[in-house]
């Protein structure tokens, strides 16, 4: 390493002329240096986003064709969940009825609640069934967070089926109402 | 009497050990970041609380872009030179087997397919193009081009993907899942972003009891 000469005058003088130059220590301070690279590591560890991608299963039913060969379901277990646009929900428990008195809003948050609370009412556990059906105008989130929805609740049984044009238009016809309450 | 001097020991520490290990895992963690590839379709996928990391072999990928517009990957060149060849046998489109091996994704009508595949690599930005037409549930190409991924895998099963963006439409995702139904591929995944399983629910319940997820 190369040193520098820094004798100052200060030290003894072995003779006339000659200078001694006072060896330095080479070891540098360095507690600057892991500073550094701390900061540098928390950084880095920081700033680095877990962007792994998750993959969520979903498994299809094959299309029966026949009615028979259809899965039945106990109407007291059943609950029907709609996705409208705007992140509307609505469900109803069991069959609607001709005058959609049990045709109920809800969103994203509360939907829960109500999993929960029918999955615990239901009798038998394995009666549980949900049926899934977004309409035209719900998007991939929605779909996603309600498949999700059915993870988060441990629902082992669930149904996508399309929705009918009478639920479609109930859908409709509550969303209109809800904006023209907001208004 | 005499007391025993303690000797005044320095309280600089050597450094030089910390600040090996200071670099040593700065270094690795900069050689372990993967960086992320720039992707020429944007997606924003939704959050799920699936644990189950995605799959990077073996991949049929179909993606739904923000406008519903749809868009097929693979990884495996030797079945995609496989299905060349059949859409040149069957549909005679006259279709450039190495470029089509090389491409990146597909997001043309069968159509419009050749003229795709001139494009430089650069150009094909999903924005751009107009994608694989489902639309229409008479002409849902992705039902063709399904068919053709099941042969060209014949028997063995792909790990199929779907990458949707939050905002599309219901309708784009039912036309996939339909083009899936009919080649009866009924398993697949949905590609999501991770999320924490909320505390309270009954799946946080069974993490917390150590039960296995069978997700």
């Amino acid at each position: 390493m190369a040193e520098l000469d820094t004798s100052s005058g200060g030290g003894h003088k072995k003779g006339p002329g000659v200078k001694k130059s006072k060896k330095l220590s080479t070891r540098v301070d360095l507690t600057p240096m892991v500073d550094l690279g701390f900061l540098l590591i928390t950084f880095f560890i920081f700033t680095t986003t877990m962007s792994q991608a998750t993959a969520m299963k979903l498994i299809l039913p094959k299309d029966a064709d026949k009615p028979e060969d259809q899965n039945k379901a106990k109407q007291s277990g059943v609950i029907t969940i709609l996705l409208g646009k705007d992140n509307h929900v609505f469900y109803y428990e069991g069959e609607l009825d001709i005058t959609a008195s049990n045709f109920k809003s809800s969103n994203f948050h509360d939907i829960r609640e109500v999993l929960i609370k029918k999955k615990y009412s239901v009798a038998q556990l394995k009666d549980f069934v949900v049926i899934l059906k977004p309409s035209e105008e719900c998007t991939y989130k929605n779909v996603v967070d309600i498949l999700d929805e059915m993870a988060i609740n441990v629902c082992t049984r669930y149904a996508l089926v399309d929705i009918s044009s009478i639920e479609s238009q109930l859908v409709k016809k509550s969303e209109e109402l809800s904006a023209a309450a907001n208004n | 009497m005499g007391r025993a001097k303690l000797p005044r020991k320095s309280t600089s520490i050597d450094m030089t050990a910390m600040c090996d290990v200071a670099f040593l895992l700065l270094s690795f963690f900069i050689l372990t970041t993967k960086f992320k590839p720039s992707e020429a379709i944007t997606v924003v996928t939704p959050k799920s609380v699936a644990a189950k990391v995605a799959p990077q072999k073996d991949i049929v990928e179909i993606i739904i872009d923000k406008d519903g517009k749809v868009f097929l990957t693979m990884d495996d060149e030797g079945k995609k030179e496989t299905i060349a060849n059949a859409l040149n046998a069957t549909k005679n489109l006259g279709l450039d087997v190495n470029a089509f091996k090389k491409a990146q994704f597909f997001g043309a009508s069968f159509a419009s397919l050749a003229s795709f595949l001139k494009l430089p690599e650069d150009q094909r930005k999903g924005h751009l193009l107009p994608g694989i037409p489902i639309q229409d549930t008479a002409n849902n190409e992705l039902v063709t081009w399904m068919t053709l991924v099941r042969d060209a895998y014949q028997g063995q099963k792909p790990n199929l993907l779907l990458k949707g963006d939050n905002m599309a439409k219901y309708p784009a995702f039912k036309s996939v899942v339909d083009a899936f139904k009919k080649n009866e591929f009924l398993k697949f995944q949905l590609v999501t972003n991770p999320e924490n399983v909320p505390e309270g629910t009954d799946l946080w319940k069974k993490s917390q009891s150590g039960e296995k997820r069978e997700d």
